[in-house]
């Protein structure tokens, strides 16, 4: 066997990545033509700026946000429900359950919000006897907007919720039983917990999806952010600087969603894995 | 004096496998039975018979001089609603094949988890007791420790104090050192041992004959989901009287 050289004292030179540095480049050429293409394009820079504040635009901001939690909320409790009446052995549960996501998934969300905002079209009033109100009164754009989004968002969401309870082993059902649990004791103190951490990934997609969706509303007159960014350029004609408003104010209430999804996956992550 | 346990005429079908052909079974107070047979043998759907994880289609189950499952009213047999069969269950503990602990959950909140949710103990008093069962088992130092940061001994031996932690009258368990790496087989048989020895009434679905010769007061023989032979643990083990016991016992141990 031939001396192998004495390569101790050699120094490690890492290899270097040109074609790293050359994405980088082409890269930066194209984002500053975009750029200049957009500087010398036809938008007044400071309307972006003097409406990105106006007190039309943060008040639909403030209803987009709060729309978004409210039927957010709505589908989750639609969907929780849903996905326990899905796993169900009561037949007639399991039945409803499908019925409700069949028909909430099968139609446009449009659609949906259509049908509640001219509910008054079916039943003028509503209420007992007596009691009662004219249906216009009642079904708002704001209640109907809600109503439409968060019953079909609770649809998609009780698949979400299936998913991650059918992710549990059954083994921990049967633990959950011989220590004497009820079925529905065992999926809150057992089998949820343990869903959680397949659960919040898509349900974060889902709540972005749900702020963008929100602007669908707009559609039957509920004064979120684009809605309300809309009516201005009606009168002003500043189409693409409220658009750009609006815009911004998506990417800024999505982007603080972000870190807030990943401290949730945190709490929920008890007990996984783990190294010793 | 009545037995713990009757097991009367159980029969259980899954789908077209007859699982349980008609077995009865006594177990007293006190006792340890050991049932060996080889899988599919329906020694395991038995054990799980006696909790109601699985729901005899025929034959019944009296524990404590309870009927378990049914309540009696005239001539008919009435399905008991589900909070009746969970209160049931208490009187056994269950220990799994695969363990089954709560993952989310440190060993102590495992153990503490139905004596305080379901049992409405206070916590203070279940949580004196959890200690003391972890240090009987041997994992006084474990308690805070997730079930993924613990060897499968000494899950399984959290699991017995999990158990035991509900005070049962009677302990069930389902191949308990199967799933186990061989070294850690001997401290989980001596925590059993140990049971044993306390005076539990023990159910113990096992291939291990060592620990069935050392520790049980009754061996029970299974094939094809029938009783084939039963008696005293050197009788069973030592001079089996059926065929069908020899040959199983001349392939375990060849």
């Amino acid at each position: 066997m031939s001396a192998l050289p004495d390569i101790s004292g050699f120094r490690h030179v890492p290899s270097r990545h040109w074609g790293r540095w050359l994405a980088v480049a082409v890269i930066l050429v194209l984002l500053a033509l975009l750029v200049r293409a957009f500087a010398q394009g036809q938008i007044e820079w400071d309307y972006v700026g003097r409406f990105l504040t106006a007190p039309a635009i943060l008040q639909g901001l403030v209803n987009t946000i709060w729309m978004s939690i409210a039927a957010m909320a709505l589908g989750i409790a639609l969907g929780v429900g849903t996905a326990i009446m899905r796993m169900s052995p009561n037949p007639v549960l399991q039945g409803v359950a499908m019925g409700y996501t069949w028909l909430f998934r099968g139609t446009p969300v449009i659609l949906q919000l259509l049908l509640w905002f001219n509910l008054a079209l079916v039943f003028p009033r509503l209420g007992f006897g007596d009691w009662s109100f004219r249906t216009v009164d009642v079904v708002t754009p704001a209640l109907a907007a809600l109503l439409g989004l968060g019953i079909n968002q609770g649809a998609y969401t009780s698949e979400v919720v299936r998913g991650g309870m059918l992710s549990v082993d059954t083994g921990q059902y049967e633990a959950a039983k011989a220590i004497g649990m009820t079925r529905l004791r065992a999926l809150r103190r057992i089998v949820f917990p343990q869903a959680m951490r397949v659960i919040i990934p898509p349900l974060g997609n889902e709540f972005i999806g749900m702020v963008k969706l929100t602007s669908l509303a707009s559609v039957i007159q509920f004064a979120e952010i684009l809605h309300n960014a809309q009516n201005i350029y009606y009168a002003n004609s500043r189409v693409i600087e409220l658009l750009i408003v609006a815009g911004i104010w998506y990417l800024v209430v999505v982007s603080v969603l972000t870190p807030a999804q990943m401290l949730l996956e945190r709490r929920f992550s008890r007990g996984a894995g783990g190294g010793r | 004096m009545s037995p713990l346990v009757s097991i009367v005429n159980v029969e259980k079908h899954f789908g077209s496998f007859h699982a349980l052909k008609g077995v009865s079974l006594d177990v007293k107070a006190g006792e340890v039975l050991c049932i060996i047979g080889a899988s599919g043998s329906g020694k395991t759907t038995l054990l799980r018979c006696v909790n109601q994880l699985v729901e005899p289609d025929a034959g019944a189950i009296w524990i404590d001089g309870e009927l378990t499952g049914f309540r009696i009213q005239g001539q008919s047999l009435h399905k008991l609603p589900e909070a009746e069969i969970a209160r049931q269950r208490l009187a056994t503990g269950m220990v799994f094949q695969r363990f089954n602990l709560f993952p989310h959950m440190t060993a102590l909140e495992n153990i503490m988890e139905g004596p305080v949710q379901v049992q409405r103990r206070p916590k203070r008093e279940v949580e004196a007791e959890a200690r003391a069962l972890l240090a009987r088992v041997g994992l006084e130092a474990k308690a805070d420790s997730y079930p993924a940061n613990l060897s499968g001994g000494q899950q399984q031996r959290v699991a017995i104090a999990r158990a035991l932690c509900m005070r049962p009258k009677l302990m069930l368990f389902d191949e308990p050192t199967s799933a186990l790496d061989p070294e850690l087989v001997g401290d989980v048989l001596a925590a059993m041992k140990e049971l044993a020895r306390s005076g539990m009434t023990m159910i113990v679905v096992t291939h291990e004959l060592g620990f069935a010769r050392e520790v049980a007061d009754r061996v029970v023989f299974m094939d094809h989901g029938a009783i084939v032979e039963s008696g005293p643990a050197d009788a069973v083990l030592g001079n089996p009287r059926e065929a069908r016991t020899q040959a199983f016992l001349s392939a375990v141990l060849s």
